[in-house]
């Protein structure tokens, strides 16, 4: 019996009134709000979830009864949680796709098979034609997907996740493929965690007492930070300079690997705190503690703990994806020169970005240092990279944390200018100060 | 045998022998769904399979690929049996729903303290209720 109250409209989708696919998505969105303990649901018009990667089990499905029904299978089974196909029909409300896999466009770049990559491309048209739009990218504030304060949405992508309630102070929990699948069709997610105002107050003080400035150190911050709170609400004040884009996506990738933070607070900084006394809200006491030349190496360590060989294969750059201004970084100190031979380099963007960095020429700027700039995914999310990689370096913490799990490589973590020097040397000349 | 009141995460019932971590999993990048084996670096249970077991752990972290890597492992045939958990998140709680497996938190004694790996568990999800019987008692047994 149901514990959460639903609208009647809701009951309606419930018992089938919008058609069986609405049906299945309400029935999921139901034992999902009763598992967490949700009295009701939301209304949401920001969805952003994950729903046209191939899968072998898809491509299989496709093979036998074609490529539509391979997709119907595959979104009833992985978006709605239903093993009965059902056809997917227009989602109800603005609905983005996250990062996805690499497209045919890619082909000569790794050892993707043809097929995957040719369903992907199939999927982007069954999807889009179902009023999915295909931004394929873990950024979708960076390509127009920008809630607005208090919005609830419900979107997945840890890193999006933490961007969109702390940066932009827009509410949502971090979702999956199945409960943002279930989203797109009803318009509704979980009344739960971070859409309750009470829930998004601050629960440790992070006191910083080292510099905070550049990109690496904003990476290091967040990996500390996030394995010391977990999935709790770091309110961070001390010696950190005014961040940009580019450092907070940064932080909360790295904060949102480590640890699982979906919310932080930087007082005079991040909307939902113009004091430390307002992030912290009523909460009293809460757990201080410090980021300082210990905590730095620590976290630069643990992230270098996979990395024995100096000799590095693969320069990925661009997790969460890069913004024009990165972009314009790596090309300004790649200009000119060229990679040592036998080393590769992807530059990881939306592909919106990828046409603005094609049409201002930084794209010719790194292919002709034998760089290679990319869209729809990442190592981490394809597993593709260049043939025989052993040894990536990276300046993401958030790839250095998962490649060397998924894929069992090494990886280096450094800055920049130190990935850029391994792209022309070859050899990881990265350390800490 | 220690009996633990909780509440119901997905109903259902089942038996089976604990697999216990105190430290939080990560779904996408933690985990092989193939064999349910954990593969994040600097895991305690890095290289064991919760295929078949009760996991008991505090919660889930990580990427909100959580839910969906434990649905591939049930179609793979390699989930948890069940699981028992502390902290409430949307991550763990779509994992369990999609995982189909019996499921309980919110219980009355710390499940980490009192449930070790090796430990034979009797759990009613929709009683909110977990027997577990030690494995000391199961070997004299």
């Amino acid at each position: 019996m149901a514990n959460m109250k639903l609208t009647d409209s809701e009951k309606a989708m419930l018992d089938g009134g919008e058609g069986p696919a609405v049906q299945k998505a309400m029935d999921l969105l139901v034992r999902y709000g009763e598992a967490l303990g949700a009295e009701r649901l939301v209304d949401t018009n920001n969805v952003c979830g994950a729903a046209t990667a191939p899968s072998p089990w898809k491509l299989e499905i496709a093979k036998k009864r074609g490529v539509e029904q391979g997709l119907h299978a595959g979104f009833s089974e992985m978006n709605l949680d239903s093993d009965e196909v059902i056809e997917m029909p227009r989602v109800k409300v603005y609905t983005c796709q996250l990062i996805q896999q690499f497209g045919p466009d890619t082909a000569s770049l790794h050892e993707g098979s043809r097929e995957m990559l040719e369903l992907q491309k199939q999927a982007d048209s069954f999807f889009g034609a179902r009023g999915m739009h295909i931004m394929a990218t873990c950024t979708p504030y960076q390509v127009g997907n920008v809630p607005v304060k208090g919005e609830h949405c419900a979107w997945m992508e840890s890193s999006a996740v933490i961007y969109c309630n702390s940066v932009l102070g827009a509410r949502t929990n971090a979702e999956g493929t199945e409960s943002t699948g279930a989203a797109s069709l009803t318009g509704k997610i979980p009344y739960w965690g971070y859409h309750l105002p009470e829930n998004r107050f601050g629960t440790h003080l992070v006191d910083v007492d080292v510099p905070v400035d550049d990109m690496m150190d904003w990476g290091l911050l967040g990996y500390y930070v996030g394995e010391i709170v977990q999935d709790e609400i770091p309110v961070l004040r001390g010696q950190m300079s005014q961040p940009e884009l580019i450092k907070l996506k940064h932080f909360g990738a790295a904060a949102s690997s480590s640890g699982g933070v979906e919310m932080y607070h930087i007082p005079g900084v991040t909307p939902e705190a113009p004091t430390v006394e307002v992030a912290l809200g009523p909460r009293r006491g809460v757990q201080t503690l410090t980021y300082g030349k210990r905590e730095r190496r620590i976290a630069y360590e643990n992230l270098n703990s996979t990395a024995k060989d100096r000799k590095v294969d693969f320069i990925m750059l661009g997790c969460p994806h890069d913004t024009i201004e990165q972009i314009w970084q790596a090309a300004r100190l790649l200009e000119g020169k060229r990679l040592h031979a036998g080393t590769e380099l992807w530059i990881h963007t939306p592909r919106a970005l990828r046409e603005l960095a094609d049409r201002c020429g930084y794209t010719k700027i790194v292919e002709e240092a034998g760089g290679h700039i990319v869209s729809d995914s990442c190592p981490a999310i394809s597993r593709m990279m260049p043939r025989g990689t052993r040894v990536v370096a990276t300046d993401s913490a958030k790839q250095a944390h998962y490649l060397p799990a998924i894929t069992g490589v090494q990886a280096w973590f450094g800055s920049l200018q130190n990935c850029i020097d391994a792209a022309l040397t070859g050899t990881w000349s990265g350390g800490l100060d | 045998m220690i009996v633990l009141h909780g509440r119901k995460v997905v109903g259902g019932a089942v038996q089976g022998e604990a697999l216990v971590t105190t430290q939080t999993i990560s779904g996408w990048g933690g985990i092989d769904p193939q064999t349910g084996t954990i593969i994040e670096m600097r895991h305690e249970l890095r290289g064991q399979s919760f295929k078949g077991k009760i996991l008991v752990f505090p919660g889930a972290k990580g990427s909100s690929g959580w839910s969906s890597f434990f649905h591939r492992a049930r179609l793979a045939g390699a989930a948890p049996s069940g699981m028992i958990f502390k902290k409430m998140t949307t991550k763990v709680a779509l994992g369990a729903v999609v995982t189909h497996a019996p499921a309980i938190t919110d219980l009355d004694q710390d499940p980490l303290k009192v449930i070790e790996t090796g430990d034979w568990i009797e759990m009613d999800a929709d009683q909110g209720i977990v027997k577990v019987m030690k494995r000391q008692e199961r070997s004299r047994g």
